[in-house]
């Protein structure tokens, strides 16, 4: 792993994985170097090559966001003009039962099914990592489901499987458990697209599994020679040296687990029943953008998810110093 | 089975040596039966969602719920048969069609501008190439809520509602930061002797790019173009948002419909229906599952 990169300036507003994303080539001059000069025609052709790229920036990311921006302070109702209010928005926002309930919905889902995931993910990738025959196959049956974990297919299925006196419900009738469908019941439909996004461990399994295999396996024969045990070393090893993809995982986990939209979606025919149990952030900002035309409303509520976000991400970075470890230089 | 190994017990071997290396076979085969036990139950709890849509597919109605049962008593494909029926007078391979058409071109779009954005972060220099990198990897952690509505009003403001554009736009924009850094990670990988090479032999960026650099990133390639045809064809919020005249709708827009619009127990149908449009994604993970591990590993890892 790459320790520190000098070559990377942060983004505006958005700290950047630096560590994780990029690696400095050798051979690549440092462009921010001290009175480096540029060619002409290196210049002329870098920004032809990265053209159609800068146009969607400016044009589908940067001024968008500006736009929602300044929507966040109107009332838009898309027909009409935006008429300024200031922070009505997000003071509404704050007193709107409805959105309360949204983000803390989406919180829960955050919480409770990023670590399980991971968890998941990580236990299976030790399992494989024990390098049996079969291992290939086995992570490729595990990797299937997330592709198709979020897509409407899945969702129906789901809807169909936990729905009364569907399948799930009849396998925990079997064990005396008395719950019914998980669809209709507002405690059960969260753990239900809970376990919808823990059915998709595998993508986060197979970067775990990568990172398992390029732990030097002298530093296992060395525990073992000073007598330590497998708890020993899976905290004492295999967790500090699979700590940078760990982190990595962690991060883009957590903000795919923000935007969960399509199974909530169609779970719950559109609604974010039952009771509002599975009114996740996304689904409410959709209903309110597009279905009731307050455009304005929407667009304070994605940028108020933008700086939770952005937060979080700072967060785990400032933290990631304490528990983040890399080792040297990799080349 | 030991008639091969066991027909020298009398030659001069170290018998120690033999009995530790049993001991140890032994214990290897212990651990190998304990991981194929704990793999193959992980494997039926993974695969059981979809083994059941499959079969659930090809059962009456009234044995898809309120059973345990696997496997089918009867089999029909009654269910294939209302599903490709179509939906509402426009028929199934309408919204299949829509959904190839738009993956394909998606396809096309990510390739080339994502290729050239990629040689241009990895090869070219110029000014402000490095903040611009980081740009581009931010983008990868910033939630889409907040370009949507943005987005979505302006499509709507030049008319592009209810055609592919919005949806396609995007692609060949390569707003998909994913793509850029895997074939950013590539490319670096690829000797800058051959660039050079080239460049002696009086090749300008154009040429290096297209007759040195793009080929040998087949690859990267290869694992984009599935990435990318697997998530459009799966894409639910674009379409939902763009796509107003069902003849226009992909297949998860076209599913939704479905749904809503059959009587709530005729559940076979909808599952025939949602294995028909899951059918591309599973066969596209079947020829190229290496392709797209390699890729989601290379994602984590590189750097």
């Amino acid at each position: 792993m790459a320790s520190t990169d000098p070559g990377v300036v942060a983004a505006p507003g958005q700290p950047v994985p630096a560590q994780h994303l990029q690696r400095t080539d050798a051979e690549t001059p440092l462009l921010n170097g001290p009175q480096r000069k540029y060619s002409r025609s290196d210049t002329r052709a870098g920004f032809a090559f990265l053209s159609p790229w800068i146009i969607g920036f400016v044009g589908l990311t940067a001024f968008p966001m500006l736009a929602s921006l300044y929507l966040a302070f109107t009332d838009y109702n898309l027909f009409t003009s935006p008429q300024w209010v200031g922070l009505d928005n997000f003071v509404d926002l704050f007193n709107d039962p409805r959105f309360i309930q949204s983000a803390q919905v989406t919180a829960g889902y955050v919480l409770l099914g990023t670590p399980i995931k991971l968890a998941a993910a990580l236990a299976v990738a030790m399992l494989l990592n024990m390098k049996h025959r079969g291992q290939g196959a086995y992570r490729s049956i595990f990797y299937a489901p997330s592709l198709i974990g979020a897509s409407v297919s899945i969702a129906i299925v789901w809807k169909v499987m936990f729905t009364d006196d569907g399948i799930v419900d009849r396998i925990q009738q079997v064990f005396g458990i008395e719950l019914g469908g998980w669809v209709g019941n507002p405690t059960m439909s969260l753990p239900m697209l809970i376990l919808l996004g823990v059915w998709g461990f595998g993508a986060p399994m197979v970067i775990f599994l990568a990172g398992l295999k390029q732990i030097p396996g002298e530093l296992y024969e060395a525990a073992e020679c000073d007598g330590a045990g497998p708890v020993r070393k899976f905290f004492n090893i295999t967790l500090p040296m699979l700590s940078p993809v760990l982190f990595f995982n962690l991060l883009l986990e957590t903000i795919a687990a923000f935007q969960v939209f399509s199974s909530a979606y169609i779970i719950s025919g559109g609604t974010g029943g039952p009771a509002g149990s599975t009114m996740f952030y996304t689904l409410y900002l959709y209903l309110r953008g597009f279905q009731d035309f307050k455009m304005g409303y929407a667009s304070a509520m994605a940028w108020v998810l933008v700086i939770v976000v952005a937060l979080i991400t700072a967060i785990l970075f400032r933290t990631s110093k304490g528990w983040v470890h890399y080792t040297g230089d990799e080349r | 089975m030991t008639t091969l190994t066991a027909p020298a017990p009398s030659a001069p071997v170290d018998e120690a040596a033999v009995a530790r290396r049993a001991a140890a076979k032994n214990r290897r085969r212990v651990k190998s039966v304990i991981f194929h036990t704990v793999a193959i139950i992980a494997t039926v709890v993974v695969l059981y969602p979809a083994a059941w849509m499959v079969f659930a597919s090809m059962k009456p109605n009234s044995d898809i719920i309120g059973n345990t049962q696997l496997l089918p008593d009867v089999w029909t494909i009654e269910h294939y048969v209302s599903a490709l029926s179509g939906i509402g007078g426009v028929s199934f391979w309408t919204f299949f069609g829509n959904s190839l058409l738009l993956a394909a071109l998606s396809v096309v779009g990510t390739v080339l501008s994502s290729t050239v954005a990629a040689y241009a972060f990895a090869r070219i220099s110029f000014p402000g190439r490095n903040v611009m990198f980081a740009i581009m990897i931010g983008t990868l952690l910033l939630p889409f809520h907040v370009t949507i509505i943005p987005q979505y009003i302006l499509f709507n403001n030049l008319g592009m509602v209810n055609t592919y554009i919005p949806l396609l736009a995007p692609k060949f924009l390569a707003a998909e930061a994913f793509f850029i850094f895997l074939m950013v990670q590539f490319i670096r990988g690829i000797p800058r002797s051959l660039d050079e090479a080239a460049r002696i032999d009086g090749c300008g960026h154009a040429r290096t790019f297209w007759q040195i650099i793009l080929p040998l990133m087949r690859p990267a390639i290869v694992t984009s173009s599935i990435f990318t045809f697997i998530w459009s064809w799966n894409d639910f919020l674009g379409p939902l948002l763009y796509l107003k005249d069902p003849s226009l709708y992909t297949m998860p827009i076209a599913l939704r419909q479905y749904v809503d619009q059959t009587s709530v127990s005729d559940y076979g149908a909808q599952m025939a229906m949602a294995v028909l449009a899951l059918l591309p994604v599973m066969l596209f993970f079947v020829v190229f599952q290496r392709f797209l591990i390699n890729g989601v590993a290379t994602q984590g890892l590189k750097g």
